[in-house]
Order: structure tokens, then C-alpha cells, then sequence
């Protein structure tokens, strides 16, 4: 079936859902990369305007990766509940969107497991920034290992000591550097510089000797590919979270060398730890924009749809913690900042609908057209709209990975700016160890032993 | 250690950068303008370009030329980068079961230039000792990871090693990857190949990345293939001397 409406005396029509939703989509460089962009911003307009007056209810009988082929595509159709479906069930996609800016947070909160991510896609293509923002802080997400991620007025951050080779010294300064600037309540978390699982188990062991020692109210990762951790968990290391890259098709996964059944395995063999004190959401997926035409898995679907079926991925699972990676993946997916920084408030409200903790890492790298100012706007963007969490990186400046996410003095600087806390346990342990209003000069006795 | 330990003093340990200092909840004067100034060298950093008559003299290489036009249309149009120009295989002597060497620009031409030169008679070396026939190597131009599937395919390679230009970062911008792919062929995905990333003075020593390629390039052999199948068993390499100098 096809879809169409007129703008300016023109008709403009759209053969399916996938190309209705591509058309729809704000201009990303990655859409015109797959030949899925609308042709001129008319036919753009044309499209938002058909996708605001498709009911809801379509989006149950027509889907953008088919059925047979496809397991994210059966998990979407096969997990959605029709219950909490039933106080939109009525509505266009239009309506849906005006419902969303008049409603309560506890009502939003409670519709995603009836929302499906080709549902909430749709709905952010006919958003503007605020109403991606205002929406997303209806939304709320409350997960918990050893401490409690997400509550109202909360923002957390994930200290990322990454090293170029993984130097226990490089990674150990690193974590007293952002403790010291109040990071660490999300994740202590370290991307390895190779996928070794004697390495692995020797940085894990790192992290969690360090956060034993100083009994920090937080939970660390190594963020190795799934089937590393589970030799290293086989080989009794302490795992708190099991870290995973996903997408939105069954093509990117296998891309990524992973499975829902593998991924299934994964999270059993993290709940058999029984590591969290205060919960048991033990997993942390990575995402971004770009990844499935990236692995030639995209079906011809636009970047952003493909991403929000990522979350569907993800929320199967329970996790601590997801985030797009948003600017990480290149100027060939998301061209500058002005793109980066609304899939970065897409992929914030998409994933929050859904039902998912979601973060966002903040962030460019060197060939895509963007700055530091356009992290700043984004991340305080990000801020308003409620994120659970940001990344923590020393001085913006990633020497692993070589990109730059927010630093450890963004994180003080958007707390600060809008009134934001750390996660209450971690609040009151930088309270204990005299870290919670300055960064003393010479470090506390206690932590500088750590070197 | 009598003397307390100075927040500034984490710098010793790492080139990341800690230590900063703080003023009110941001960044002092002069550790922004060095971040901006970092940045500004990445900038143009990307935009490098190899000097190939050097190289190719060096290397004794062949040097093809990927589809991408220029440097605006390699980053925009990354599946350009990965296929061979018109006419360009047609360069590359067939030789069948043999293991390719390709090297190629990638993000940033500055840390190929540099180390190169060392890297691939290093790994000839090695390769030949391990018993494999090398092809001549081959320098590839607004080239991405996977330009080595078309020339090993077009080479009838058992297997290709890409050393690839990173994407260049604010403190590393000298940086080598090598990707492993076994049966080299178009349409190979991502996680059919092994990764060696951070090949540069400051990080992964060439000796190192050498010895850790021989030895995946061996597991493979075994194993009949590359990729996630493939886990990096190697025993864990000897730290590297870590008081490198942590001011910049």
C-alpha cells in the first residue's frame, strides 16, 4: 500500500512505509549515503505530513525489515503489548505528538512497552529540538546495580580511562582525575585497546580492586566484545556488566558477531554472578546512527529508524546503561554539528520512550565538521531534556579511541548549570571522601596510595 | 612517599589529559587554547596526503587508486574508498594462496608515511620465515579497510593485512591499524576481520604489532578463519615503559 499527500499543488507519493519514513527524515548525510533521502525539501514536507496522518495502528501491520527474515523485526512484533498500547491506539502519529506535549510524566512513562521503535522514529521526524527535549523529560527511567541511575534531577556520568595499551598506571590516573571531578556514578568504564582476554581479565581485575578498596557505590565494565567477557566470566574475573555494540537489524549484529540468543546467554551468565547490590540490571549496550549501512544490513531504511530498532534490541535485555555513540561514527553518517546534534536528542527521546536508561555520548571526531561549541549546545540540550548519563573523558580528549566526547569539567559544568545531581549513593561517598565542592590540590591521603 | 601527591602529578602517568586543574567548573585559559590548538592540528592532519613516489620507491610497491575522486568524496562516500578505480586491477599480478600486503592512507597519511617504512619489511620478514609467499606490496590511495578484499581478491590471496592511517586524534596523529582478513574477497564483513589499532611511537611498538600479527596470522591459518571466531590469545605483551613525559 502506498502513501501520499500534497504540498503546494503537488502530489507526492510513497510507496511504503520505509520510504514514507526516509523521506520523513530531517537531512543526514548517511540517508543520501544510501540513496534513502528525500529528493527536495518539498517532498521532505510532503512526507512528514502523510507520516503525521498515519494512524498508529498501521504500524502494527506493516513493517520495515520483514518478518521472516529479520529477528529484530519478530522481537518488535512478537514483545509489544497491546494493554499499554491502548491509550494511544486511537491516534495518528500527528496526534500522537500532540498528545505527548500535553501529557503527565507518569502516563508517557507508562506506554512503552505498547510503543514499537518504528512508532517513536515516526514521531521524532515531525519534532522540533524542544519538543525532542520536552518530550524526553516526561520520561522515567530508573535502573539499578549498586546504585540508582536516572531519578528526577539526576545526571550521571561514565568515567572513561582509556588508555592507548591499556598502562594499569595510564588508566588508574585517569579514574582518580575524574573521581576527583565527581565522575564514576554510571560506569567506571574502559574501552580495551585490544580484544585479549588475558588483558581483559587484567583490567577488570584493575577496576574492581579500586572500587573494592575505596567501597565507591558504582559498578564497572570493560567494554570487550560479549564473547570475551563471557571466557573472562568463565574464568571467574569480576564482571559487573556485560558490555555489548548492537543495531537494528539481524544483519548488523551479525556484523557486530552477535545473536539475541547470544546476547541471552550473556545476560544469564551476568545475573548468575549476582554482583549488584542494589539490582540486577547488569547490561550496557553502545548504539549510533549509521551502524547498519555501515555493515550493509540496512534494507533500505533510514539511519534513525534502524537506530530506535537498536533500542528494541536493547530493552529485551534490562540494561544499566545504553548510549549513542552519536558522532563517533563519521561525517559520511552525520555530516556536522548541526546533524549530530539532533540525532543526538533523537536518539536521547527515542530510546527514553522505549523504556531504556539512555545516555548519550557526546561527541566528534577530526573529519566531521563540528567543535567544541556544538558539544556544549548539545550536551546542555541533553541536560534539559533529562539524560541519564554523559561520558567523562580527561580534557574531552580520548587517547585510545581518538575522539572527543564531553570531559570531567562538562560534567561539572551541566550538573552545575541546570541544578543536577549525581547518583544519590555516589553523591554521598564524594561527600565522605571530601570530593563533593572542589578538587582539592593535593589529593586525599586516602585515594593517592592508588598510584 | 613523604611529599603529598599533587593532582597535577597524575600527569607522569599518562598522556591523557589529567591534572588539568579547575576554575569554577571549567577548564583554566591555558589548558582550553591547548585543546583548541590540538584540534586544529587534527583538522588539517586529515586532509594529509602520502607522499607515494617516496613510498612506492621504499616499498618497492605497487600503487593503486581507490574510486573515491578526492578527499571530500572519501569522507562522504566511504564505499568508494573500498573499491578499486576503473582499470586498477588489472595492476596486480595474480598469485594465487599468496599473503598481501596493502598499505593505505586511510583518515590520516601522516603515521603511514612514518612507519611503513619499518613495518612492512618487518612483516615480509616474518611472513617469509612463517613460510608464506608475499605478494609486492600494494600502496592504496583514498583508500578504507576493506580496498584490501578487492586486491586480495584480485591477487588471489589466502589472506590481506591492511596497515591503514587512523583517524587521527588530538594527542595521537601518527597512528597505523592493521586489519587481518582471511580469503580475501568483496562483500567480507567487519567481524570477519582481526583488528591491531594504536600503532604509533607513543602507542603499540612496531616489534610489538609485528609480533602480535605474526601470531594471529598463524591462529588463522589454523583456525581457517578471521574474525570474532578468531579470540587474541596471544599471552599478554610486556608493558610498555610508562613514565612517558605527561606535559604537552
Amino acid at each position: 500500500m502506498g502513501f501520499s499527500a500534497t504540498v503546494g499543488g503537488t502530489r507526492h507519493g510513497f510507496d511504503d512505509l520505509r520510504q514514507l519514513l526516509a523521506c520523513a527524515t530531517p537531512f543526514r548525510s548517511g540517508d543520501a549515503l544510501a540513496g534513502v533521502a528525500a529528493e527536495s525539501a518539498a517532498q521532505r514536507v510532503a512526507a512528514q505530513r502523510a507520516l503525521a496522518d498515519l494512524p498508529l495502528r498501521h504500524f502494527l501491520s506493516e513493517s520495515v525489515v520483514p518478518y521472516e527474515a529479520d529477528e529484530v523485526t519478530r522481537l518488535i512484533v512478537d514483545s509489544h503489548e497491546p494493554a499499554a498500547f491502548a491509550p494511544i491506539a486511537h491516534l495518528t502519529v500527528g496526534g500522537f505528538r500532540d498528545w505527548l506535549l500535553a501529557a503527565e510524566p507518569a502516563d508517557v512513562t507508562a506506554l512503552a512497552p505498547g510503543l514499537t521503535p518504528e512508532m517513536v522514529a515516526a514521531l521524532s521526524k515531525i519534532c522540533r529540538l524542544q519538543d525532542l527535549v520536552s518530550i524526553a523529560a516526561k520520561c522515567r527511567v530508573v535502573t539499578r546495580f549498586r546504585n540508582t541511575l536516572g531519578l528526577p534531577g539526576t545526571l550521571s556520568i561514565r568515567l572513561q580511562p582509556n588508555d592507548p595499551v591499556d598502562d594499569p598506571r595510564g588508566i588508574a590516573a585517569q579514574v582518580l582525575d575524574g573521581l576527583l571531578l565527581g565522575a564514576g556514578d554510571a560506569v567506571i568504564g574502559v574501552n580495551p585497546a585490544t580484544d585479549n582476554v588475558d588483558n581483559l581479565c587484567r583490567v577488570l581485575g584493575l577496576l574492581d580492586a579500586v572500587r573494592d578498596r575505596y567501597a565507591i557505590p558504582t559498578q564497572t565494565c570493560v567494554l570487550a566484545h560479549v564473547t570475551t567477557t563471557m571466557l573472562a566470566m568463565q574464568r571467574g574475573a569480576p564482571v559487573d556488566l556485560v558490555f555489548q555494540s548492537i543495531g537494528g537489524t539481524q544483519g548488523v549484529n551479525e556484523s557486530f558477531g552477535v545473536s539475541l540468543s547470544l546476547l541471552a546467554e550473556a545476560h544469564a551468565a551476568a545475573l548468575a554472578l549476582g554482583r549488584g547490590t542494589l539490582g540486577d540490571n547488569c547490561l550496557y549496550f553502545e548504539t549510533g546512527q549509521g551502524s547498519a549501512l555501515s555493515a550493509g544490513a540496512h534494507h533500505g531504511v533510514d539511519q534513525q529508524t534502524l537506530e530506535a530498532r537498536a533500542y528494541a534490541v536493547a530493552r529485551r535485555f534490562r540494561p544499566l546503561l545504553v548510549n549513542s555513540v552519536v558522532g563517533f561514527i563519521g561525517p559520511e553518517y552525520l555530516y556536522d554539528g548541526k546533524q549530530i546534534t539532533r540525532a543526538g536528542l533523537e536518539d536521547h527521546l527515542c530510546g527514553k520512550l522505549l523504556g531504556l536508561p539512555m545516555g548519550v555520548d557526546v561527541c566528534y571526531t577530526n573529519h566531521a565538521e563540528a567543535d567544541q561549541d556544538d558539544m556544549d549546545s548539545l550536551l546542555t540540550l541533553l541536560g534539559v531534556a533529562g539524560v541519564t548519563y554523559v561520558m567523562g573523558v580527561p580534557g574531552a580528549d580520548d587517547t585510545m579511541l581518538a575522539y572527543q566526547s564531553t570531559s570531567f569539567h562538562d560534567g561539572l559544568y551541566v550538573r552545575a548549570a541546570l541544578g543536577k545531581r549525581p547518583a544519590p549513593e555516589f553523591e554521598a561517598w564524594l561527600a565522605r571522601m571530601g570530593l563533593a565542592d572542589r578538587t582539592p590540590e593535593a589529593l586525599p591521603m586516602a585515594v593517592a596510595g592508588l598510584l | 612517599m613523604t611529599a603529598p601527591t599533587l593532582w597535577r602529578d597524575l600527569r607522569r602517568h599518562t598522556a591523557a589529559r589529567v591534572g588539568l586543574g579547575r576554575v569554577g567548573n571549567g577548564l583554566p585559559t591555558a589548558a582550553h587554547l591547548d585543546f583548541q590548538e590540538a584540534h586544529a592540528w587534527a583538522r588539517d592532519a586529515v586532509w594529509s596526503t602520502l607522499d607515494v613516489p617516496a613510498l612506492a620507491a621504499a616499498l618497492g610497491a605497487t600503487v593503486v587508486a581507490s574510486a573515491a575522486p578526492d578527499r571530500r568524496g572519501y569522507l562522504l562516500r566511504p564505499d568508494l574508498g573500498r573499491s578499486l578505480a576503473s582499470g586498477e586491477a588489472a595492476k596486480l599480478a595474480p598469485m594465487p594462496g599468496c599473503f598481501a600486503l596493502v598499505v593505505a592512507d586511510g583518515l590520516c597519511a601522516t603515521g603511514v608515511q612514518a612507519q611503513a617504512p619499518a613495518l612492512v619489511p618487518a612483516l615480509q620478514a616474518g611472513l617469509h620465515r612463517a613460510g608464506w609467499q608475499v605478494a609486492p606490496p600494494v600502496i592504496a590511495t583514498q583508500a578504507r579497510v576493506a580496498i584490501g578484499d578487492a586486491i586480495g581478491a584480485a591477487l588471489g590471496a589466502a589472506m590481506v593485512a591492511v596497515l591503514i592511517g587512523e583517524r587521527p586524534g588530538l594527542s595521537a596523529m601518527d597512528s597505523l591499524g592493521i586489519y587481518l582478513t582471511a580469503a580475501p574477497r568483496p562483500g567480507r564483513s567487519d567481524a570477519e576481520r582481526n583488528c591491531i589499532s594504536n600503532i604509533r611511537p607513543g602507542g603499540l611498538p612496531v616489534a610489538d604489532a609485528v609480533a602480535k600479527l605474526l601470531w594471529l596470522v598463524q591462529a588463522a591459518r589454523a583456525l581457517g578463519q578471521t574474525g570474532v571466531a578468531l579470540k587474541d590469545e596471544q599471552p599478554a605483551l610486556p608493558l610498555l615503559p610508562a613514565d612517558q613525559p605527561g606535559g604537552r
